[in-house]
């Protein structure tokens, strides 16, 4: 009867232990081994080559476009830290008190994030691309008398990766802004009240409340931006339609085409196990740092 | 007197300027989606010269163009194929699993609870060069049945942490009358608790239908074959084959973008919710 019973339950989790074994375990496993094999993906398995360390060696030491990538994201990453995260605070902020349409406006925010990165990409580029003389974003430098700023944004590798990062930050603040929003509501607003009787005005009050209160939240959606940040790459499909000579690479392109262009899957994983261990390893240390500035009465 | 009249001057002006800087903000979220709608509407040859929001003359065919000669109505089919069955797959799935993990005794339930959360906690990048690599061997690539797996599998671990965080809260009451009646387990998760979950599974499944419909690197990496193939994937080839024809990708990227916007439209207390419990726990 109790066996009879412990099997019962295993049931309850069968289909999902089977699922995860087979689509997560597995292949994780094969990350891990492939990552030391130099492997072209049509032989047959069991003749991969066995090389060791060279795949993190080769990425190491040899592979500046791999490095190049890292820079990209590392730079997409600080502009979405900064620029997005900033947007979304200020809006949070501005939505967080009486104010009419505020629903309005909570709606619409969140818009750009349910959309896919395709859809958001391929649109942005019709707006800034130069076809014809149809982007939008020249079209209005022209007409608020700033033609001297006209430029073919994402044709020049100068400014296509800030481009990216700006139609990033674009898709990316309403999660932010959300996130920041239930922050800020969940501040009880006796505290302002008696701040406000003490004679505090509305920095100090928002220097020496706001801030220390909301300090865990902006670490999470910190932590969060920079793991979203670092391993988004199909937007920059949509709005580059690629890596742009390296210009717009990030790491989860280069796997991509590692594995695609060049066949080397043991490669591909290499990059994979040591990209995902630095994600892993910055999310960490946010996580203690967060710990540690966290006020002892919340 | 003067101090009041002062203080109101100075907040309606404060007001103003957020109010100003909301609609800013809103204009530059809505502007170019009304611009991909309107350019829909228009024809290669007004495209480039008709920059107002509203189209002079409207054009309905680029919509039929898209749908037949694009193949997009196939895409279509396709996409709501996937997303249903994933969704309707990850809400038994992963509620099952919910289910055991937080009311069910049976040895390994916690190290499997844990493997659960800590893949949900682990990024892989490029986790799909090894999906890849497996489909092929068990013979499920270029199949809908690989693809629908695998996304099963890439929703599966946060849906069962979330059901579980709210199955744990749940009184126990009813489940206990439903067994003094009699009440299998099974019975107790299909009766019970599934419809007292309501509102999570409400989470679950919107953002699992999203993420599903948005869904673009596994489905590049599966499919081959054009006929499989869900609408994101599509659309990227689809802007290579009529690189020029605008009005026409236009179109194809409203067919892509529209059920989204609606979905979230029509459920956004839940997407609100999502974002502000699951992110803060996940």
């Amino acid at each position: 009867m109790r066996i009879k019973n412990i099997l019962e339950n295993y049931l309850f989790i069968t289909p999902a232990v089977l699922i995860f074994a087979i689509f997560y375990i597995i292949p994780f496993i094969y990350v891990f081994r492939l990552g030391f094999y130099d492997w072209d993906g049509i032989v047959p398995l069991k003749d991969a080559v066995f090389v060791g360390f060279a795949n993190f060696k080769e990425m190491l030491f040899q592979d500046p476009s791999w490095w190049q990538a890292m820079r990209n994201a590392g730079w997409v990453t600080i502009i979405a830290l900064i620029f997005q995260n900033a947007i979304a605070f200020l809006l949070a902020w501005a939505c967080d008190r009486e104010i009419k349409m505020k629903n309005f406006y909570r709606v619409i925010f969140f818009i750009p994030p349910v959309l896919s990165e395709i859809v958001v990409g391929m649109v942005w580029r019709f707006i800034i691309n130069d076809v014809e003389g149809a982007n939008m974003i020249n079209r209005m430098l022209t007409a608020i008398g700033l033609p001297n700023l006209v430029h073919s944004w994402l044709n020049d590798p100068n400014t296509a990766l800030t481009t990216v990062a700006i139609v990033h930050s674009w898709k990316g603040f309403g999660w932010g802004f959300l996130i920041f929003l239930a922050g800020l509501q969940a501040i009880p607003s006796e505290l302002y009240e008696a701040a406000h009787i003490d004679g505090a005005n509305a920095w100090r009050s928002f220097k020496n409340i706001t801030v220390p209160l909301m300090m865990p939240v902006i670490i999470l959606v910190s932590i969060l931006t920079v793991l979203g940040t670092m391993q988004a790459f199909v937007l920059i499909i949509g709005l580059v339609g690629g890596e742009f000579a390296g210009h717009t690479s990030v790491p989860v392109l280069r796997i991509l085409a590692v594995m695609r262009d060049s066949s080397r899957f043991g490669y591909a994983c290499a990059q994979g196990i040591s990209f995902g261990t630095i994600l892993v390893i910055i999310s960490f240390i946010q996580y203690r740092f967060s710990k540690e500035r966290q006020p002892k009465t919340a | 007197m003067r101090a009041a009249i002062y203080y109101k001057i100075k907040k309606s002006t404060i007001n103003t300027l957020i109010h100003l800087f909301l609609i800013s903000v809103t204009v530059i979220c809505l502007y170019p989606l009304l611009w991909m709608v309107s350019s829909s509407l228009k024809t290669q040859e007004t495209v480039f010269k008709d920059f107002s929001l509203i189209p002079h003359q409207l054009h309905l065919n680029n919509y039929v163009l898209a749908w037949q000669e694009g193949g997009f109505g196939r895409c279509f089919l396709n996409s709501i194929f996937y997303t249903a069955t994933v969704v309707v797959g990850i809400v038994i799935i992963a509620s099952l699993a919910a289910y055991a993990f937080s009311r069910l005794k049976f040895p390994g339930k916690n190290v499997l609870f844990i493997m659960f959360i800590a893949a949900m906690m682990i990024p892989i990048p490029g986790s799909f060069v090894a999906l890849y690599v497996l489909l092929n061997k068990l013979h499920l690539r270029n199949t809908p049945v690989g693809y629908i797996l695998a996304m099963i599998n890439v929703g599966l671990s946060v849906s069962i942490f979330l059901l579980k965080t709210f199955f744990d809260k749940m009184p126990k009451e009813l489940e206990d009358a439903a067994r003094m009646d009699g009440c299998s387990k099974l019975g107790i998760w299909w009766h019970v608790a599934l419809p007292l979950a309501k509102p999570v599974l409400a989470v679950v499944v919107v953002f699992n239908t999203l993420a599903v419909w948005n869904e673009y690197i596994l489905a590049l990496i599966i499919f081959d074959s054009r006929q499989f193939m869900p609408l994101q994937v599509a659309i990227k080839l689809f802007q290579g084959e009529f690189v020029t024809n605008y009005p026409l990708l236009m179109a194809g990227l409203t067919i892509a973008a529209l059920p989204v916007i609606i979905v979230y439209l029509v459920m956004q207390k839940y997407i609100v919710k999502g974002v502000t419990s699951g992110a803060i726990y996940g």
